[in-house]
């Protein structure tokens, strides 16, 4: 279960990943926590839960007879680790991975389609793509010629380091430039964790009024790069395009930021050339050094 | 919260306790979680387990962030990184993204 909304409750839908159409292959997909240990202490607590003592006692206890264990520790700690050793596998490939993130029908699967098509030969790109369900979108990623691995995460509604590194086993990452991380469309969970990329791509539409930014702060505060999406619709929804920018610089300073199109194209080829350069960057990177 | 609870529970197990009363947390202003839904997540996980009825006492930390031109640090107004004096957003982030698991009562 995530620790921001409570998403994935016991028992539901372990997390799927497939590679190819109609490929239900729900095999080991990692189990996330989702036993539930009915081993012999259940008949205490639950005697104690509806015994007399039930209440009394455990406040009588508060009453200082308690031991104090120091913890002091990262609670997402586990993911940090994993998507460490992610961060360390993807640089030993010399490969540009890219987290994007945006709420629901913001424009990622078709902004990722267009980036993988405008990049052709220029950047070789692969893509992971996580929803709840459904293997749609990695169908329509498909289309771009990339080869795609769809995660579907259930009731999970972000996906986790340890998600990446099952689906990047069945993924051939022999020749790829660029991993592009579709992840689910939300703005909220996903933030906390940390996947492994070298970038975190945050998409806003102009559909979505400027001052989204303002609403999902952590979100915005976490971009590495800002994509204002759909412009091609901006006149028809009246489209401030000043203030959102300067919602962006407020609550994004250290984002870079580009305004597309996938549809019609525009600011596609800014956006392809930053890429360019991010993997220039990476592979002249000494791999000693990092 | 699974991640949580299952630190919570290793290290009763490792301290030999039985029961967890309380379960402190220090909970960032900018780190995204919702402490009413970390609540609700936690209830419907210790179910079942030593943590079950634990009390969640949430520490909130508020966000603050570097001015490299005024050189001081200041708390951020309604989640914005915008100096106060300068007016010019900071891209560092001092506190506020912290998700700590503190401390443990047990017996």
């Amino acid at each position: 279960m995530c620790q921001d909304c409570g998403c994935g409750l016991p028992g539901e839908n372990p997390v799927g990943i497939s590679a190819h159409h109609h490929d239900h292959d729900h095999g080991h997909g990692h189990s996330h926590g989702h036993d539930h240990h009915h081993d012999h202490e259940h008949p205490h607590s639950h005697t104690h839960s509806h015994g007399d003592a039930g209440h009394t006692h455990s406040h009588e206890d508060a009453a200082g007879q308690h031991r104090v264990l120091e913890v002091r520790q990262a609670i997402l700690e586990k993911n940090d680790r994993l998507a460490e050793r992610n961060r360390g596998f993807f640089h030993a490939r010399s490969l540009l991975v890219l987290n994007v993130l945006s709420s629901p029908g913001s424009g990622k699967t078709t902004f990722i389609r267009e980036t993988v098509r405008s990049l052709g030969k220029r950047l070789k790109t692969g893509v992971i793509v996580g929803d709840l369900a459904t293997d749609n979108d990695a169908q329509r990623l498909r289309e771009s010629g990339a080869p795609v691995v769809q995660i579907t995460t259930g009731t999970v509604c972000h996906l986790e380091a340890e998600m990446v590194a099952s689906a990047l086993k069945r993924l051939d990452l022999k020749g790829l430039d660029l991993l592009i991380i579709e992840n689910v469309g939300n703005l909220v969970c996903p933030a906390s964790y940390d996947l492994g990329e070298d970038l975190r791509v945050v998409l806003l539409s102009v559909t979505e009024g400027e001052d989204k930014p303002l609403k999902y702060p952590p979100m915005f505060q976490s971009a590495g790069v800002a994509v204002v999406s759909k412009m091609d619709l901006a006149a028809a929804c009246d489209y401030n395009r000043e203030a959102a920018l300067a919602n962006l610089r407020r609550l994004a300073p250290k984002a870079q930021v580009f305004e597309t199109s996938a549809k019609t194209g525009k600011g596609m080829d800014a956006w392809c050339e930053f890429l360019i350069q991010q993997h220039q960057a990476i592979k002249s990177r000494d791999p000693l050094s990092t | 919260m699974q991640s949580a609870l299952d630190q919570v529970l290793e290290k009763a197990r490792q301290a030999g306790a039985s029961r967890v009363h309380a379960i402190r947390l220090r909970i960032g202003a900018l780190s995204g979680v919702v402490p009413d839904a970390l609540q609700f997540a936690f209830e419907a996980l210790a179910d079942g387990t030593p943590a079950q009825g634990a009390q969640l006492l949430i520490e909130d930390v508020p966000a603050r962030f570097w001015c490299a031109g005024c050189n001081h640090e200041f708390a951020a107004t309604r989640m914005f990184a915008e100096c106060p004096d300068c007016h010019r957003p900071s891209a560092e982030l001092r506190a506020g993204r912290e998700m700590e698991l503190t401390s443990l009562e047990v017996d």
